[in-house]
């Protein structure tokens, strides 16, 4: 089949020189993902009639938009009005959302064309897509691993040609690890920069929405689209939004680069530690500075993180009870018993590991001990992060320490799952932009990604490093092959 | 009360924010529509949404705080107060922890044997209100309604400074009557716009210690909130002559029995797991926002008493009725311009304004008179144009149909008649019609004098000048 997906620019010259209406294009896309599917299962439900009504609309509008007809693809828990939105938890049954969330209405003003569904990990608790309630995502590259998580299907859906781009999103990684994982581009932005208003809430300190693409000028154009001030986000943050494909073709001689000792220690692949490694040699022969940083505090990352993330978990999924909205169990005499029973019975096992942790560490008696402490923590790491970019412009990490490892290999072992993310909780504690690219495969033809972080609200440094990287090198063209 | 024991009362009151719009988003507060009518994605808690605060809320906790003399918290931050109740959509309220927007402030009250008295202000701070469950009892369904949720609360706790449940009453005056200043609240306790919920515990005189604590819920008005806490003393004064213990408990005020019950015997520790709200960022308060408000500030209850007093030469108890709601002091002071009698102001609106304005649910502004008019009509009284009776009768008829005053007069012929020519006849005919009358007078009886004077004005339909005719028949009778 024609990889007619490896860019928005491709995909636009096929779309010009077929002539097809859009609906015919989204019915043919459609029609290529069920065959996909069954292989891969990134979409937890893909509703061919709704997709194609969302084609014929926009032929019915004028062509234009920077994502005109661009195929991409929901994570499951960004809401779309009317749409089935379910975070792949069995609480969410039946929830279809009053409203969009503010990066879909961004997307629908720039003419793209909708695929919601994508699976993930049971409200982006995973680092693997194995909890979703729906079954796991299996990786485009091969089908006994993992796609990462907890965009798993977002970036499995991306790397194996059912769509362009996808939406993630990432509360500690969840958007550049599996994006490591599958070969393809994912993008952190700043904390604040685009809109969480309609990100079904993990931890709303921390998560932030990005995009996944094929290829770092995609990654641009997703981008400069969702990002930018939302007046229904508190937090969303009011400065001007660069163009951000006016970064791209830059070049980087000139730059420092960081290299943080703490990420290339004990615990990393060989395969992963060899390819980053020749990645900062391209890096230096295009005229980068790479100088070694200190991130002293960065051992204490994922502790923390395992402190404030379900802390917030807890209260925010607090709402799914079986009284407003979703799942209710039928088998309850009073409202106790119908709280507990449609939690027992909605929540999947991590879930409840989570809620359990948050709801214990904000007690008190022990918010002191933990929550408190963690946020000093979270503190230190900033600070950390304000000294390394007194020094450099951009920091190189792996994204991952390991490549994707085998379905249900680590379900059983929740610490070592949760080590899938130390390299990337960081930026999400620090609220810094953060992206990994394609660098390398391992001894098993699995992908490598490499992970760059830069200042709060320098994206344009990290496209800038990423494009020059990608153009030296073809790891973003290599394809997983088991669809194109 | 016996003299061995103190009561030691603290109160938490409910404010009701009256902004036009929700806490954190931008439903409709008002009260009283079809249920779940006014809301929205942000108020139902759905997933995904995130609040917003409202501004004018702040700014309205902001002129309250100043009002009760509080410092007020340079960085506003909010928290989740975490518990589940179906009528709390997300199943946290927002709220405010550890650093309420003002704290350590004082009102002061009126104690009958004290005087003047502080009570302190121990914190007040911002939280959204819930939504209200309506229970189906023969279908054993219960409902939810959420057109509530969001809307904007100020918690306004005191000190344990209140020693009866009389100046728990007045501190509840009190304070009503100062929101009621601001205009932030319309403190309607039937609406539930001002709720209230009472601590009360017994010591024996000169403990430093308190006692064990009561706290009495459902106390839905001034009344309820004296009743329930003399009750309360009661019960605990007696439990602590049997030598019993009185039991840290939650009760409620049953009106119909007069009698607070026990809400829960044994009281469990709820943890709340606050944390700082992640949704909304913390703010420093601007300065420019401080002074807008403190510029906004009106006149307090206390102040323009004072100043009534030094000002009009008013007695403090005239000043107490006319400064009870702003808008009353604001109309008193409006017909004082116009026409400076501050005494006959003072007691017109003492007497037949406030009559009127017993049928009306509101106030003076429901009268819909025009300060200009009163002040006219108290001019033509007090010129003699006009019978203090015709005065009556054209407030009467100004209130039904808002005409000037003047124009009343003039159409019904109401001016008072001080012409000696015209009165002459009259005075003559009724010298001639009551003979007995006149005897009567000529006899010494002073009474029988006002009687004529009353025939003089019935056949003149009370336009006649009273003091006038009393003087032309006096003279004619005893020539």
């Amino acid at each position: 089949m024609q990889d007619i997906l490896s860019s928005f620019e491709h995909y636009h010259k096929w779309l010009r020189e077929h002539e097809e209406p859009v609906a015919e294009t989204a019915g043919f896309l459609t029609d290529r993902i069920r065959q996909i599917e069954p292989d891969i299962h990134a979409f937890i439900r893909l509703d061919k009639e709704r997709i194609v009504c969302r084609g014929r609309s926009l032929d019915e509008r004028s062509q234009g938009g920077a994502l005109w007809a661009v195929p991409v693809a929901i994570k499951d828990n960004i809401c779309i009005k009317g749409e089935l939105t379910t975070c792949a938890s069995h609480i969410l049954d039946g929830f279809r959302p009053p409203y969009n969330a503010t990066v879909i209405e961004k997307l629908l003003a720039e003419n793209a064309l909708l695929f919601p569904g994508a699976n993930m990990d049971e409200f982006a608790f995973g680092s693997s897509c194995e909890t979703s309630f729906y079954g796991p995502t299996r990786n485009p590259w091969d089908l006994s691993r993992i796609p990462g998580g907890s965009s798993g299907g977002s970036a499995a859906s991306v790397a194996s040609g059912e769509v362009a781009a996808a939406l993630g999103s990432d509360t500690g990684g969840s958007i550049r690890q599996p994006a490591a994982m599958c070969g393809v581009v994912g993008f952190k932005p700043t904390y604040g920069r685009v809109s969480r208003y309609g990100l079904i809430a993990f931890a709303s300190s921390l998560d932030q929405i990005g995009p996944i693409t094929r290829n770092i000028s995609d990654c641009a154009r997703m981008l400069e689209v969702i990002s930018g001030y939302d007046a229904n986000d508190s937090t969303s943050v009011d400065s001007p939004v660069p163009k951000y494909t006016e970064s791209l073709g830059k070049q980087i001689k000139g730059m420092t680069i960081g290299l943080p000792e703490e990420y290339m220690g004990e615990g990393i692949d060989e395969d992963v530690r060899r390819s980053v490694t020749e990645s900062v040699d391209v890096l230096k022969r295009l005229g980068a500075k790479i100088i070694d940083i200190s991130l002293p505090h960065t051992k204490y990352a994922v502790s923390c993180y395992y402190i404030i993330a379900p802390a917030e978990a807890s209260s925010n999924l607090a709402r799914f009870d079986g009284v407003h909205y979703g799942y209710r169990s039928p088998k309850s005499d009073d409202l106790i018993d119908m709280y507990v029973n449609s939690r027992s019975e909605g929540f999947g096992k991590e879930a409840k590991r989570r809620i359990l942790l948050g709801t214990y560490s904000l007690s008190s008696g022990y918010y002191d001990a933990y929550y408190l402490k963690a946020q000093k923590v979270r503190t230190k790491l900033s600070q950390d992060f304000d000294r390394a970019f007194s020094e450099c412009d951009c920091i190189v990490t792996p994204t991952a320490p390991n490549t994707a490892f085998k379905i249900g290999e680590r379900m059983d072992d929740p610490l070592m799952m949760y080590l899938s993310d130390v390299f990337t909780i960081p930026a999400n504690l620090a609220g810094l932009p953060a992206v990994s690219v394609p660098c390398g495969q391992d001894r098993n033809g699995m992908p490598v990604g490499l992970q760059l972080m830069a200042r709060p609200f320098d994206e344009e440094a990290l496209i800038k490093v990423a494009h020059a990287f990608e153009s030296e090198t073809a790891y973003h063209k290599m394809f997983s092959g088991g669809c194109g | 009360m016996s003299d061995i024991y103190e009561t030691v009362i603290g109160l938490e009151v409910h404010v009701q924010l009256s902004t036009r719009t929700k806490a954190f988003c931008g439903c409709s507060t008002a009260f009283g529509a079809e249920a779940n009518t006014q809301v929205c994605p942000v108020c139902l808690g759905l997933p995904g949404v995130l609040p917003v605060y409202n501004k004018k809320a702040f700014e309205y906790a902001l002129k309250v705080a100043m009002a009760l003399e509080c410092d007020i918290q340079k960085t506003v931050k909010f928290d989740r107060k975490n518990y589940y109740y179906p009528d709390l959509p997300k199943n946290y309220q927002i709220s405010q922890y550890d650093m309420p927007l003002a704290y350590n402030g004082k009102i002061t009250i009126e104690d009958e044997e004290e005087g003047s008295i502080d009570i302190g202000i121990t914190r007040a701070h911002l939280e959204e209100d819930a939504g209200k469950l309506m229970h189906d009892e023969q279908q054993a369904f219960s409902y939810v309604d959420l057109n509530r949720t969001g809307t904007p609360l100020l918690e306004i706790v005191s000190e344990p400074d209140i020693r009866s449940p009389e100046q728990a009453y007045e501190y509840l005056k009190a304070l009503k009557q100062t929101i009621k200043y601001l205009d932030v609240s319309d403190c309607n306790m039937e609406e539930g716009s001002l709720r209230c919920d009472a601590n009360v515990s017994l010591r024996r005189k000169g403990s430093e210690k308190f006692g064990s604590k009561v706290e009495i819920k459902n106390l839905n008005s001034f009344k309820a909130v004296r009743d329930a806490l003399v009750f309360e003393q009661l019960r605990q004064e007696e439990a602590l002559e049997e030598q019993e213990k009185v039991i840290q408990q939650t009760r409620l005020w049953n009106e119909q029995k007069n009698v607070t019950e026990p809400m829960r015997t044994k009281e469990e520790a709820q943890d709340y797991r606050y944390f700082p709200d992640p949704d909304l960022v913390p703010f420093e308060v601007a300065p420019e926002v401080l002074e807008r408000v403190r510029q906004s500030m009106p006149e307090l209850p206390r102040r323009r008493k004072e100043r009534f007093v030094n000002q009009y030469r008013l007695s403090e108890k005239d000043v107490e009725v006319l400064t009870s709601e702003k808008p009353l002091a604001d109309f008193y002071e409006a017909v004082v311009s116009e026409y400076n009698d501050p005494q006959a102001v003072c007691n017109w609106v003492k007497g037949e304004i406030m009559m009127h304005i017993k049928d009306r649910p509101k106030g003076i502004e429901d009268l819909g008179l025009k300060p200009g008019h009163l002040a006219s009509i108290i001019e033509m009284s007090k010129k003699g144009k006009i019978s203090g009776l015709a005065a009556k009768e054209v407030l009467r008829e100004n209130l039904d149909s808002g005409k000037d005053p003047e124009m009343i007069v003039k159409e019904k012929g109401l001016e008072q008649v001080s012409d000696k020519g015209e009165l002459e006849s009259i005075v003559v005919k009724v010298i001639e019609q009551n003979e007995k009358s006149v005897n009567d007078y000529r006899g010494g009886k002073e009474n029988a004098l006002s009687y004529l004077v009353g025939q003089v004005m019935r056949q003149t339909k009370g336009k006649a000048n009273p003091k006038l005719a009393g003087e032309m028949l006096r003279k004619k009778i005893t020539g």
